[in-house]
């Protein structure tokens, strides 16, 4: 399933939420906000969705993970707003029999939601004026 | 042509491009590529086609796709999630 949130991710109860005693493995990705990028000091970084878009989306990577892959749980949160250096920007988590599975259908989420969930991120800077950045200039 | 009432969503740097969020438009325009064009037209926007995604009523569609009377189009600037 895949959230949207204004409030501060929890991994740990994130995390839980994913187990039960079929679960051999959980592997989770935190994606946080960095001090700098591209060479500029970064204070902080502003989140923007197209709500209703960005949901269906982001079930729908998650569905096709599950296609994929032989997982048992799998979760992404992704904050919206103005976030601060080190919050967690997006969180992943998926729990399989087996860390192969766990880690290889993580890293799809991820790299699928960045690519295709209509969110946008707009970096504050402490010497320039904020800019929105595309995901083709992001090494996050 | 078949005159329509479209309404257009703007978010991130097209929102600010427009100064809007959302408009509501009377347009002749038979697709999105070509509505894209005319308002590429009187608002200068920065961002070709080929840039963008387009959505009608919250779904994907092509550029292609007929517009209809009360349709809901969002054009999608470069994503950055994550």
């Amino acid at each position: 399933m895949f959230n949207l949130s204004t409030d501060p991710i929890n991994p740990k109860s994130l995390a839980d939420s994913l187990n039960d005693s079929g679960v051999g493995a959980i592997v989770t990705f935190e994606g946080r906000v960095r001090d700098h990028n591209d060479g500029k000091p970064v204070t902080s970084l502003e989140y923007e969705a197209y709500t209703k878009l960005a949901l269906k989306e982001g079930d729908r990577i998650i569905s096709e993970a599950r296609k994929k892959y032989d997982i048992l749980n799998a979760h992404c949160t992704h904050r919206i707003g103005h976030l601060k250096i080190q919050d967690i920007a997006v969180w992943v988590g998926v729990s399989a029999e087996h860390r192969d599975t766990a880690f290889a259908s993580c890293r799809y989420i991820i790299d699928e939601i960045k690519k295709y969930v209509p969110i946008w991120k707009k970096e504050h800077y402490s010497n320039d004026e904020a800019v929105w950045v595309s995901s083709a200039t992001d090494s996050a | 042509m078949n005159t329509k009432t479209i309404h257009i969503c703007y978010f991130a740097s097209l929102r600010e491009q427009r100064k809007l969020s959302k408009e509501t438009l009377v347009t002749d325009s038979e697709t999105p590529a070509a509505l894209y064009d005319q308002l590429q037209k009187s608002h200068h926007f920065t961002f070709s086609p080929e840039d963008l995604r387009v959505a009608i009523n919250d779904t994907f569609v092509d550029f292609k796709n007929t517009l209809n009377d009360g349709d809901i189009i969002t054009f999608i600037p470069p994503v950055a999630g994550g």
